[in-house]
């Protein structure tokens, strides 16, 4: 048992806006009230819900790609040393899986939504999120470019492709569906990308990314998952691509989405010399369409490695940069690229991106349906999330960043004009109880009763954002694990999956399929319940 | 002076980054007696292995067979370590200044992304000298390695800028991916030199096999060559830059990649 006492409380799903209020524990959950136990004396701190990530790359077979790709990124990275309290690992960009949980909680984040899983791969993620400690977690499977769905979709079997969909989310003992550049990967193992929604996909006559998307976004309605179709939208990352991130959207018109990483999204111009941020009139239309819900994506000056399922994109990434360059295909599911990557501020086209994620952060009016993430580690890592929250709450020190930039980009955005400071309940909103919200985690997010015990103190500090970084204590589910900066108990998370409801008899249909195209046996593709070592089914409403 | 006289080698490799000026400099004899050394997984002192005579000096000599001592004057700034016997591996490894001389010979990444200062080896040196380390892109970017003896595999790959300088014959992969810098060999190279190299120099003062995709270009006597050669003069490497003497034949490449490295292979007068 434990109270936190004398904080200042910020809960905005409960309408708590610094007001100063006892936060009580047992049993891992928030409660009314308790007789005795530890009291943790919060006057002079800030009583946030523990952060909530929608979208990062943490586990899984592209990340260990990538972390195998860059040694010269861990040679400078910190360290974290075998003690009675924790495990040995290496933080940097792409933090191994044990300094993951410690960097993440000691940030004050204690939920993690991996967004990106081929279910080929699918049992190697699980093992790394179990070994991801302390952060309670999730992930996505991909579906876009799946050939036994897209199959379906060209012979319009929506009922079938239902019931294949589910299955193939228990299969993978997922949480969700993502849509990643839909049909474009399919289109790249032909050498090609999906540049236009209406094109259809090679090998297919009528399959076009358009229909994809559409028939997925309506499959995850009727399956009622939690999340909505989480979905990467075509022509990530080239000037121009906002006039397809619209079409995307409306595409998306009369069913519930969340759109990825907007900023790589939000481009205009028709070259690399001519890219604007159009972060404008993206923002507008989510403004206006409440079905919609998304993630900023941000991008921070730095090292980064680009990790996405994306391969096309890759491709051209390396060609433009010249840097490394890594390339997976999965089989019949997906593909996925690696490429190490610096934002630089001298950059123009760095700069306008940079640009981008802030504008539309600052843009969308409500903060219940805008995310702060850095699509970590492709814009930046996520231990730098405390960077993007100072820009966000201080104009002024956006002002001098902006001076920085090259006097062109100046021309390319609209950033300069934006004099919106988020104060420390929309920030709350971004971090934790909005993302809660959009997962469909009600019992994250907030500090209700019956609410897990997720709390995160923070010093407050007038200074801005930079108090975000260390915070004083975060308690996860009732336990510290955090105490004046430092890890203290190293407890393991759970993983929230779901299970949709599906014809059994659809394991007949896919049996032979995969025998012809597949190079595992069926029998030993979905992950077993018993691989998941702290399993928490969440219900589809 | 400090003297470090090794008791008997270690029975595996130890891990001494401590053995720099940089750390003993400021110290008494006693916390330099003390310092954290890496015998495998297992912390152990300085003088679990080393007699320590002197103190607070940047000048450090090392007496007896270290061949099994890595990281010596690891990112090392100023002052001399002076190495009676055998280095091991990783020895001046992102050394920014200051000088390393060793007596006897060296193993790998002899100066590995080294960014100044002067190493001078009496023997012969391993492989990848001046190195960068897997996944870098860049390997040393500035300082001066001279190498009386032979020396191994991939020496300067993907260097910067520098000077490498090999008396002796090297090995395969001499200059791999080079971006810059120069290498100068006295006795030539085994196979592949200069492959995927973008830009910079390799001297040789003997004729080596080329690959393919270099290309002769003229015979000259590069003016530059002649500032490196008196450089060389004073640390004990001399090299021909007179006319009278001969020219340099001029190979551009690696056309696979493609760069505009070069490699000069000397051609004295007498020559036909």
């Amino acid at each position: 048992m434990l109270r936190i006492t004398g904080g200042k409380v910020h809960d905005p799903a409960n309408g708590l806006d610094g007001v100063v209020k006892d936060v009580c524990i047992a049993e891992g959950r928030i409660v009314p009230q308790i007789e005795g136990g530890r009291t943790i004396d919060a006057s002079g701190l800030l009583v946030f819900p523990g952060g909530v990530d929608v979208h990062s790359h943490v586990a899984g077979a592209a990340l260990n790609f990538a972390r195998g790709l860059t040694p010269e990124n861990y040679r400078r990275a910190i360290s974290f040393l075998h003690t009675p309290e924790h495990r040995a690992g290496l933080g940097g960009i792409t933090p191994t899986t044990f300094a993951t949980g410690y960097l993440y909680a000691g940030m004050g984040w204690t939920t993690v939504n991996e967004a990106a899983v081929p279910l080929l791969s699918a049992r190697h993620t699980h093992e790394e999120l179990h070994d991801t400690p302390i952060v309670d977690k999730s992930c996505l499977v991909l579906m876009a470019n799946n050939e036994i769905v897209l199959d379906l979709i060209e012979q319009g079997e929506v009922e079938r492709a239902r019931h294949v969909v589910a299955w193939l989310i228990w299969a993978a003992k997922a949480y969700g569906v993502k849509a990643v550049n839909p049909g474009g990967i399919v289109n790249w193992k032909f050498g090609r990308n999906a540049n236009s929604l209406t094109e259809p996909v090679d090998g297919y006559t009528r399959t076009t990314p358009a229909a994809i998307i559409s028939t997925l976004a309506g499959i995850v309605d009727e399956l009622r998952l939690p999340h909505p179709l989480h979905i990467h939208c075509n022509n990530l990352g080239i000037p121009g691509n906002a006039s397809a991130t619209l079409e995307t959207m409306r595409i998306l018109d009369g069913h519930r989405a969340h759109l990825a990483h907007l900023q790589f999204h939000a481009y205009g111009g028709d070259d690399w010399l001519t890219m604007r941020s159009e972060a404008a009139t993206i923002a507008e239309y989510v403004n206006t369409h409440t079905n919609l819900t998304t993630d900023a994506g941000a991008v921070l000056f730095g090292d980064a490695v680009t990790i996405t399922a994306d391969g096309p994109w890759q491709h051209l990434l390396h060609e433009l940069t010249g840097r490394k360059w890594g390339n997976l295909d999965v089989e019949n599911e997906t593909g996925c690229g690696i490429v190490p990557y610096v934002y630089k501020e001298r950059n123009l086209v760095n700069a306008v991106q940079w640009a981008v994620g802030l504008e539309l952060l600052l843009l969308v009016s409500d903060p219940w349906r805008i995310f702060l993430t850095t699509d970590h580690p492709n814009g930046a890592c996520f231990w730098r999330y405390p960077e993007i929250i100072h820009l966000l709450m201080s104009a002024d020190y956006r002002r001098e960043c902006l001076a920085k930039l090259p006097p062109k980009a100046l021309k390319r955005i609209v950033l300069a004009d934006l004099d919106r400071e988020y104060t420390l309940s929309e920030i709350a909103i971004i971090t934790s109880a909005g993302p809660a919200r959009a997962l469909g985690l009600s019992q994250k997010g907030h500090l209700g009763a019956g609410a897990d015990a997720d709390v995160t103190l923070y010093q407050e500090n007038p200074g801005g954002g930079v108090m975000f970084a260390y915070p004083r204590y975060v308690i996860k589910s009732g336990e510290v694990v955090v105490e004046e900066g430092e890890i203290r108990t190293v407890s393991e998370g759970r993983e929230f999956i779901v299970q949709p409801s599906f014809d059994e008899s659809i394991e007949d249909y896919l049996r032979p399929l995969f025998q012809k195209a597949y190079t595992m046996s069926f029998d030993n593709y979905p992950v077993a319940m018993e691989r998941l070592a702290r399993p928490d089914i969440q219900p589809c409403k | 002076m400090i003297t470090l006289t090794l008791k008997e080698p270690p029975s595996v490799p130890l891990e001494a980054e401590v053995l720099s000026p940089d750390v003993m400099a400021p110290l008494a004899n006693d916390a330099i007696r003390a310092l954290p050394v890496y015998l495998g997984k297992r912390q152990r002192r300085v003088d679990d292995f080393f007699t320590v005579e002197g103190a607070a000096s940047d000048e450090l000599e090392i007496r007896g067979d270290v061949g099994r001592v890595k990281w010596i004057g690891r990112g090392m700034t100023r002052g001399r370590i002076t190495l009676v016997g055998n280095a091991g591996m990783h020895l001046g490894a992102y050394m920014k200044g200051g000088t390393i001389e060793v007596s006897g010979n060296a193993s790998d990444w002899l100066g590995a992304e080294m960014s100044g200062g002067l190493i001078k080896i009496g023997g012969n040196a391993g492989g990848q000298v001046g190195a960068a380390y897997r996944g870098s892109l860049a390997g040393m970017t500035s300082g001066t390695i001279v190498i009386e003896g032979t020396a191994g595999l991939e020496v300067g790959m993907r260097m910067k800028r520098g000077i490498i300088a090999v008396g002796g014959l090297v090995r395969d992969f001499a200059g791999l991916q080079m971006k810059g810098g120069t290498i100068v060999m006295r006795s030539g190279a085994e196979l592949r030199t200069g492959a995927w190299m973008v830009r910079g120099t390799i001297v040789s003062l003997t004729p080596i096999p080329l690959l393919p995709t270099f290309t002769y270009t003229s015979t000259y006597n590069p003016t530059f060559l002649r500032l490196y050669a008196k450089h060389l003069e004073t640390l004990g490497f001399a090299i021909p830059f007179e006319d009278g003497d001969g020219a340099y034949l001029r190979f551009t490449g690696d056309a696979a990649v493609p760069g505009k490295g070069e490699i000069l292979v000397w051609k004295a007068a007498h020559q036909s």
